[in-house]
């Protein structure tokens, strides 16, 4: 397998990441070293083999819907780029 | 008073030998002259720090202190601090002040009241080996100054092995403790999935990620893990188990324990001086009384392929959260949301940190999936099996925690195959979710060398005991760089 700039552009996109043609080509390189060692696990026969999502099995804690935390807006705002009354800014998306 | 271990801190303070405002002070000085070469601190802030100091001093005359109350911490900068700067090495969050405490953090300073000397550089989000992609420069190894110290917890290993800590926090996703822990001689741990809370931890695998102690002896970091664990409401995989004393076996001999050696570890691929010293430290655990019988992990090799799918899908979307809107780093220019997103990420992050999302993007994209991900997945499984059955002859496992000792600062940066194999002996403790730790057990050609102990889940107070007794059988742990007075 081997990842194309264009293909890299595409995931960079999905990722939310500007990067210019010279980037794709260069970090390309490098995504397909990594992508040969991660080859490696498809020799292997998995069939039957459950995926493991976790270290430990466990089912998720439920605890009631009651109001467990202090309010703490205007401390969590304070380290946002830009707020306004209570909000966060950011750039128009509806006109 | 720098060469101290926490149970004689602890004691020097109990009986007024020192107060805690001074011991903070003489750590504090160290790390203002010997930080600017080292590197190994992001922040230090000596007011907040001496103000701890003194609420400490406060406890210990109202003899309301507990046996680390006082004593001074250097924390990785992956914890959120209330009120320190947070950074996570990474320019993304460089202005970040955290308004909140980690539980780590919490545990540590509000609850045993220690003292933060500040918080340690590390690789950018905890993704390196080498503690070169910090966007605060790279941490130099005390042992050798042109060499990296290991990663990602290379502050906090360069902090304690140079003596401007006493002890360290680290975070271990694939080996981000044990490795820096070997190549500066410390003693390092990374507990069992779930034992430490991963509340305010910035999050870079959250299947893998565990807190864990980093401190020159077993006996510290047993001290430390006590503090430092505990089920905690707040983290969804916090385990729910009796409170634990993780000291309390650390006298136990060691005659009977079956020590497993995978034939895997004991291959091809590992520096043969490395092999040298960890076959030697095998001979003297024989000596205390242990027996060594050879075991097989035979999915092991998978390790490092699973993990760079596994370890990259699950940051690619934790890190989906730094967006330039709730906080960290906004793109000064921008045209519209989708802009503003695309050209924060590409400034905010590093090329180690670009690189894995966009793995992580791939591998979870529609049409890769089930052939990347799901297969990592299972592999993970046959991997974990592999411990499971090899824990059926044996009590510990051991063998090498590096490959090699500490690498030329440079060496291996500009390939990133290379530095992702620097772990190979580690990565498939945490897709297992086993505890592990690593102690110091000689030198080749000056360097140190670490011996890795992997044990079965909650084996945590077996794997102390085994660290210990060799501790206290041997001095490597307590040899010191050369150029740190």
């Amino acid at each position: 397998m081997s990842l194309t700039p264009e293909q890299i552009q595409r995931i960079a996109l999905l990722a939310r990441i500007e990067i210019s043609e010279a980037e794709a080509h260069a970090t390309g390189g490098h995504l397909n070293e990594i992508f040969k060692l991660i080859e490696q696990m498809q020799a292997v026969d998995t069939q039957g083999v459950e995926p493991m999502a976790h270290a430990q099995e466990f089912s998720q804690r439920l605890r009631d819907d009651i109001v467990s935390e202090a309010d703490q807006r205007a401390a969590y705002q304070a380290v946002a780029p830009e707020t306004e009354a209570g909000l966060y800014l950011v750039p128009k998306v509806i006109e | 008073m720098i060469e101290k271990s926490l149970r004689q801190l602890g004691q020097a303070l109990a009986a007024r030998e020192i107060s805690s405002v001074e011991l903070t002070s003489l750590f504090l000085d160290r790390i203002a002259r010997l930080n600017p070469e080292i590197n190994a601190f992001i922040t230090v802030d000596r007011e907040q720090s001496l103000a701890q100091a003194r609420a400490a001093d406060a406890r210990l005359a109202a003899s309301a202190a507990g046996p680390l109350t006082g004593i001074p911490i250097a924390q990785k900068d992956i914890f959120c601090a209330q009120g320190w700067t947070t950074t996570c090495a990474s320019k993304m969050l460089a202005n970040f002040v955290s308004p909140y405490d980690a539980t780590v953090i919490a545990k540590l300073h509000q609850e045993a009241g220690m003292v933060s000397l500040g918080k340690t550089n590390m690789d950018e989000f905890a993704m390196g080996s080498s503690n070169e992609t910090s966007y605060f420069g790279p941490v130099k190894n005390p042992w050798d100054r042109t060499r990296v110290p290991g990663g990602s917890s290379g502050g906090s290993a360069a902090a304690v092995a140079a003596r401007l800590a006493p002890v360290a926090t680290g975070t271990d996703t694939g080996g981000s403790i044990r490795q820096p822990a070997a190549l500066c001689n410390l003693t390092g741990l990374k507990p069992t999935y779930g034992v430490v809370s991963r509340y305010g931890m910035i999050a870079f695998a959250s299947s893998l990620d565990q807190g864990g102690p980093m401190a020159p002896s077993a006996e510290d970091c047993a001290l430390l893990l006590n503090a430092m664990s505990g089920f905690d409401a707040r983290d969804s995989t916090s385990l729910e188990r009796p409170v634990e004393d993780y000291a309390r076996d650390l006298e136990k001999p060691l005659a009977g324990l079956r020590i497993g050696l995978p034939r895997e570890f004991f291959g091809a691929g590992c520096d043969p001086a490395v092999m040298a010293a960890v076959q030697a430290a095998i001979g003297e655990y024989e000596k205390l009384g242990a027996v060594s019988v050879e075991v097989s992990l035979p999915n092991s090799h998978l390790s490092v392929p699973a993990y760079y799918v596994i370890a990259p899908a699950e940051a690619s979307s934790n890190l989906s959260r730094f967006d330039g809107v709730r906080y960290g780093y906004r793109a000064p220019d921008y045209d519209s949301l989708d802009d503003m997103y695309m050209k924060t990420r590409a400034q905010g992050f590093g090329a180690e940190v670009k690189r894995r999302i966009l793995i992580g993007a791939y591998v979870l994209s529609h049409g890769y999936y089930d052939a990347y991900y799901l297969q990592a997945q299972r592999i993970r499984r046959l991997i974990a099996a592999d411990f499971v059955e090899a824990f059926k002859s044996c009590d510990l496992i051991m063998g090498p925690t590096s490959p090699s000792t500490a690498f030329k600062l440079g060496e291996r940066a500009a390939d990133p195959v290379q530095m992702y194999l620097s772990d190979i002996y580690t990565i498939a403790v945490n897709l297992a979710g086993l505890p592990a730790m690593s102690i110091p057990c000689g030198f080749a050609d000056g360097l140190p060398v670490g011996l890795q102990l992997i044990g079965d889940y909650f084996a945590e107070a077996r794997l102390l005991n085994a660290a210990h007794r060799f501790q206290q059988a041997t001095d490597w742990h307590r040899r010191q760089p050369a150029d740190i007075a």
